[in-house]
């Protein structure tokens, strides 16, 4: 279908002043009928031979057209259902006047990644499920237009780091550099404060890093946002391992608050017979090699074996990643197989359409019992056992039950484990009087603040295994309990 | 000083270099038995190293390092003077240092850098330490004086008998476990086979053995899992709960087979390196 309909938007005057609320509401009449912009993306056939990006965001014209679509809701319920309350109607608002810049400015008063959050952040659950177009016609496509916001500003080199608060003297200590810790270290920067970043890997983003393959999330887009942060001054270390290179204790005497943002790198084993078979690895371990290492790439040193028959094991995104980035790599085939239903998969429904489109093979109800190996220890066959639904567990998913006899071997030579993380015990481990709970995760209260003075965590090593956006959420809370901490402190 | 630069080399055989690097804050922390991950290039691989030695004082650390493929051959034509990419540790649970005894710290080829802290940590927790050394012939030898200088008692082995014993790290313990001398813990590091006969050699005689492993790893810090390895039936990542484990407990056969992983492609990616190396030189 092609659009005929004339944009219907009533500009103020000479594009200053619509972001006063006041004025906007009076002159901007909305067109919600348009159809949701999706912007172009490579096709399933040429995209699951390459590593590059699959979607590829909006062009100027499908963005003001897609800004067109907001309603403007003087209580905006995006911005309320946002993790990090993204001033959603405000930067959409300067979308329509072409100001990129200034939409990216509003954005980056909440939050700092606004080029990766427009391309990881589940926004259906978020945003763009209470988004009130949704009720009638389809939600405003908020993820695109902010990631076109924040690609427009930094090609046109618009991208400015927020300014910071006077000098306080004060000095506080991350540890990690994913979404929770980049976040806390921009807020506490954002405050004045004097903010160091210790990473233990090579590269700076954690999970984003290594985590979330390039065809999804671009290197050169985690750099630059990296950059953006480190333009405000804050300090970022590789190569240190907090625990070990340093401990909380080091930081401590050397820093006035800490933040530990250390993830939950820790992969979680099936704990079945032959996991130990060469041909078997965890999500962690292939997508390290991919996304950190670039084993994908002929110069890169690091090696990775694909075999022909790939199975991966899990149903998140993780799994989805594993199993999109495997299809890469030309094997025969690439099967993902999930205990529960489809209903139950705790990815992003975005992304098991793009698996499957890719060619992507899912097996439902399917649990493994035993890796099969030859007499040379190499994997060869998968056991699996056939599940059943049962009554809802603690999840509230109805939990699988194993069927009684209907055991079956699957032909495969490369096992990809994508069942879960934990987080890496290090810190937990070398720090006395740090409280942990269930699975090893760092125990809170609602400030952020752990068992020990000074102090704080979040993301996923509070959570052992979430989002970006609930990362970043904690990251800012835990900073502003530290701001003020440090604000109360002579 | 920045860090990552190379303050000093040693070339200890025609293929083992000493790099003494100033990385401070591994200095100030490292306990024997830890390891360090290095990378040379942007496109390089994290390649696990022992520390051979560090002092808290000058800030420096030393590893010991033979080229073996392509990221250990770079490794080994960086100059003094000039920087590692990286350098991150200490990683791994250092060894358990306190008085055994009598102690023997066996090393086999390049792992005699490895056992070098161990038998010196022993001895100044007042073990009486007995080394046994083990290299194909004496070219290969390495640090038989600095091992001298840690230990009550040296005894060196080549396959050849061009220095020291003719014969095997094997034949050198068997007989000293069968001159009667009380033995209460061995300490063995060096090619999987070796540390595997050790093991074996020395678990009727109930001689506490502990193997440090060598297994694949990316990251190092607990994350990937690559270096999995069974150890009493569990799986155990070697990377944070080891690479120290007790050897008796070892499913070396396994390890065998996952460091055995992506041997075709390094020796492809050594052809690669070394025809371009031979094109320059």
């Amino acid at each position: 279908m092609t659009i005929t309909a004339p944009l219907r938007i009533v500009y103020g005057t000479k594009l200053k002043n619509t972001m006063e609320p006041t004025t906007t509401a009076k002159k901007y009449i909305p067109n919600p009928q348009l159809p949701r912009q999706r912007g172009s993306r490579q096709a399933p056939d040429e995209r699951a031979t390459n590593f590059n990006e699959v979607a590829q965001g909006l062009s100027a014209e499908e963005a003001a057209r897609e800004a067109t679509r907001c309603l403007n809701c003087k209580n905006p319920p995006c911005t309320a259902a946002c993790p990090v309350n993204i001033k959603i109607p405000e930067f959409i608002a300067c979308l329509r006047d072409g100001d990129a810049g200034g939409a990216v400015s509003k954005i980056m008063e909440t939050s700092l990644l606004p080029a990766i959050c427009g391309r990881v952040c589940p926004q259906e659950n978020h945003c763009e499920g209470a988004c009130v177009l949704g009720k009638k016609f389809k939600p405003v496509a908020i993820g695109l237009l902010e990631r076109y916001a924040a690609d427009t500003a930094r090609k046109a080199g618009k991208l400015k780091a927020p300014a910071t608060a006077p000098e306080t003297g004060k000095k506080a200590a991350v540890v990690g550099s994913g979404p929770s810790s980049v976040s806390a270290a921009a807020e506490l920067r954002r405050a004045g404060h004097k903010v160091t970043v210790y990473e233990a890997l090579h590269d700076f983003g954690g999970v984003l890093r290594y985590g979330i393959p390039t065809f999804r999330l671009p290197r050169e887009i985690i750099s630059q946002e990296i950059a953006n942060v480190k333009a405000m001054g804050v300090d970022f270390v590789a190569d240190v391992l907090i625990g070990s290179t340093l401990t909380i204790e080091d930081l401590l005497k050397a820093y006035d608050a800490v933040y530990i943002g250390s993830g939950a790198g820790l992969p979680t084993m099936p704990g079945i017979p032959g996991e130990n078979l060469v041909g078997v690895c965890s999500a962690n371990e292939f997508l390290t090699r991919i996304n950190l290492m670039h084993a994908y790439k002929p110069e890169a040193d690091t090696p990775l074996n694909v075999g022909k028959k790939v199975v991966v094991l899990g149903g998140g995104n993780s799994a989805m990643d594993a199993a999109r980035c495997a299809k890469r790599l030309g094997p025969e085939s690439v099967t993902l197989a999930y205990r529960r239903s489809r209903d139950e998969m705790p990815a992003r429904a975005e992304e098991v359409e793009n698996a499957e489109e890719e060619g992507v093979k899912m097996e439902f109800l399917l649990a493994p019992v035993e890796f099969i190996g030859d007499e040379k220890s190499n994997l060869k066959k998968i056991k699996f056992q056939r599940m059943a639904l049962g009554e809802p567990d603690a999840s509230g998913r109805r939990k699988p039950v194993p069927v009684a006899g209907s055991e079956f071997e699957m032909d495969c030579d490369t096992a990809i484990i994508a069942i879960g993380q934990r987080p890496n015990p290090i810190i937990q481990k070398t720090t006395g009087g740090l409280s942990t709970g269930r699975h090893g995760v760092i125990v809170v209260d609602d400030s952020g603040k752990t068992s020990l003075d000074k102090v704080y965590s979040g993301g996923d090593s509070i959570r052992g295994g979430a989002t970006v956006l609930l990362a970043m959420k904690d990251g800012k809370r835990a900073a502003a309990a530290i701001n003020k901490f440090l604000a109360e402190k002579k | 000083m920045e860090t990552y630069t190379i303050t000093d080399q040693e070339q200890l055989s025609p293929t083992v270099k000493k790099h003494v690097i100033y990385m401070p804050l591994i200095a100030a922390k490292a306990k024997a038995g830890q390891f360090v991950i290095l990378r040379a290039h942007e496109m390089g691989e994290r390649v696990p190293i022992t520390l051979y030695d560090w002092d808290a004082k000058t800030g420096t650390i030393s590893i010991i390092v033979q080229s073996i493929g392509k990221s250990t051959t770079m490794f080994n034509e960086l100059k003094k003077g000039g920087k590692f990419l990286n350098v991150a540790g200490p990683l791994g649970t250092p060894v358990e240092i306190k008085k055994y005894g009598t102690a023997v710290c066996v090393g086999g080829g390049v792992g005699i850098a490895e056992v070098y802290p161990i038998a010196k940590a022993l001895r100044e927790a007042g073990n009486k330490v007995i080394s046994i050394l083990g290299a194909r012939n004496s070219d290969l030898l390495i640090l038989e004086s600095e091992m001298g200088t840690v230990s009550d008692k040296v005894l060196t082995t080549t396959d050849d008998g061009s220095r020291g014993e003719k014969g095997l790290v094997t034949g050198a313990l068997e007989k000293l476990h069968a001159s009667g001398e009380k033995l209460d813990a061995v300490f063995v590091i060096g090619p999987i086979i070796m540390m595997k006969v050790v093991a074996d050699q020395t678990k009727p005689w109930g001689v506490k053995t502990f193997a440090s492993l060598n297994p694949i790893m990316v990251d190092g810090t607990g994350m990937c899992g690559g270096c999995r390895v069974e150890v009493g039936g569990e799986a155990r990542f070697a990377c944070v709960e080891g690479p120290m484990f007790d050897a008796h407990l070892v499913n070396f056969q396994n390890l065998m087979a996952r460091t055995a992983a992506y041997r075709d492609r390094e020796k492809a990616c050594m052809a690669d390196h070394k025809c371009r190396l031979d094109a320059i030189h």
